[in-house]
């Protein structure tokens, strides 16, 4: 006879008054853009992905010049801030979602549920500032790691 | 000439064979204590036409009557006896042993996530109090009318599918997402209110689908079709999840 883990449900489901209703769209507009996100991303990610590595000179062009070239247009702006936006929701949101389904322990879930939404708001805000104030011409550096229009400018 | 019988025919033999039940169980606080749950092992004969059910009644009759399950009909149609056998959940009185391959024990487990009473019975209250929730009963407005409320085949043939529903819980706790909260509305409870959602007869579709758009409604459902492959009626559950998602948007938008 050997012993093993209690048979029981981990949490034994509450008396269903005790439900919080929470009705409101949130998790269906949440489940909708899980999957405009999606769709979007994989245009997003595959464009950037051929843009940088196959395009032109392909993977050996990439240097801090290319990316300063890139980042100079406000359309690849755009283009990477939409990357970044959408694909930081779309993450996270889907964290959230794996978080509830399998932290059972409230403290546990505040403490992951706190630390998802700080990486997420470091992340976004640090990358729209990069993205934004980037200086692809700083002043004292050798020219040949500089984009071409810096010299002229 | 008159049909005759012939000398007793010999009946085809039914083979029969021996099969190990290996079940888990469970005896409820006696107050000397936290109980603790332990597997029990019997061996019993079988013929190839017997179910699981069978071999528990054989079990209970012969050598233990101490082994606690439920079941009414003991035909598949009360939904009484849903059991986890080998890993999956199944009516134990739909189950032909000889399917089991019967030269290895057979697993037989309460269903998860609901608490277990003892042995294979389970506290079925959380699951039934879910149904409740999402009203399954003809809603309507106005008077009523003096014959019967019309319908065509096509507009019947719509929820057909989850009309099938016994309430066994063999879907619901068959389902990951209900076995970490129990909160979770569960299979059962959305595919009873999708019989009446798709009701061309029901008016209350509004009400049903406000109550599943829930943090524990519809969207904590994973697809992951679980519930679909336990369920003993061949009910597509996840398909039907599926449109009532789809009902929400379409309303939503």
């Amino acid at each position: 006879m050997t012993t093993i883990a209690d048979p029981k449900a981990p949490r034994p489901p509450k008396p269903r008054p005790a439900r919080l209703t929470t009705r409101g769209n949130t998790e269906l507009y949440g489940w909708v853009f899980m999957r405009a996100s999606g769709v979007i991303l994989v245009v997003l990610i595959f464009g950037h992905l051929f843009v940088n590595l196959v395009a032109g000179e392909g993977i050996s062009a990439i240097d801090f010049g290319f990316v300063a070239g890139k980042w100079a247009s406000p359309f690849w702006q755009i283009w990477d801030l939409l990357m970044l936006w959408l694909a930081m929701i779309h993450g996270t949101n889907g964290v959230r979602t794996i978080i509830n389904d399998y932290a059972e322990r409230d403290g546990v879930r505040l403490a992951l549920k706190a630390s998802l939404y700080l990486a997420f708001v470091v992340v976004v805000v640090l990358g729209t500032l990069v993205i934004f104030t980037f200086d692809p011409c700083p002043a004292g550096s050798p020219a040949d790691l500089l984009p071409s229009f810096c010299t002229t400018a | 000439m008159t049909a005759t019988l012939d000398a007793p025919s010999a009946a085809p033999v039914i083979p029969s064979f021996d099969v190990t039940l290996k079940i888990r169980r469970f005896l409820p606080d006696d107050g000397a204590g936290a109980p603790e749950p332990y597997w029990d092992e019997f061996t019993v004969r079988a013929h190839g036409t017997d179910r699981v059910l069978d071999a528990l009644h054989k079990v209970k009759w012969e050598e233990d009557g101490s082994l606690t399950f439920r079941r009414s009909c003991a035909h598949g149609v009360c939904g009484s006896d849903a059991m986890r056998i080998n890993g999956r959940n199944r009516l134990a009185c739909k189950t032909l042993l000889k399917d089991l391959d019967p030269s290895k024990p057979i697993i037989i487990e309460p269903i998860k996530g609901l608490p277990v009473i003892k042995d294979l019975v389970v506290d079925m209250e959380p699951f039934f109090a879910s149904y409740r929730e999402i009203m399954p009963f003809l809603i309507t407005t106005g008077n009523e009318p003096t014959k019967e409320r019309l319908q065509s085949a096509e507009q019947r043939e719509r929820f057909d599918d989850t009309t099938k529903c016994i309430l066994c819980a063999a879907c619901t706790s068959s389902c990951p997402v209900f076995w970490t909260d129990g909160q979770y509305f569960g299979p059962a409870a959305i595919v009873n209110a999708h019989r009446f959602i798709f009701d061309s007869r029901d008016e209350g579709g509004a009400q049903r689908l406000e109550i599943l758009n829930d943090k524990e409604g519809v969207w904590r459902c994973r697809t992951t079709f679980n519930c679909t492959e336990a369920c003993p009626r061949g009910i597509e559950v996840t398909k039907a999840i599926q449109e009532v998602k789809r009902a929400m948007i379409t309303r939503a938008f």
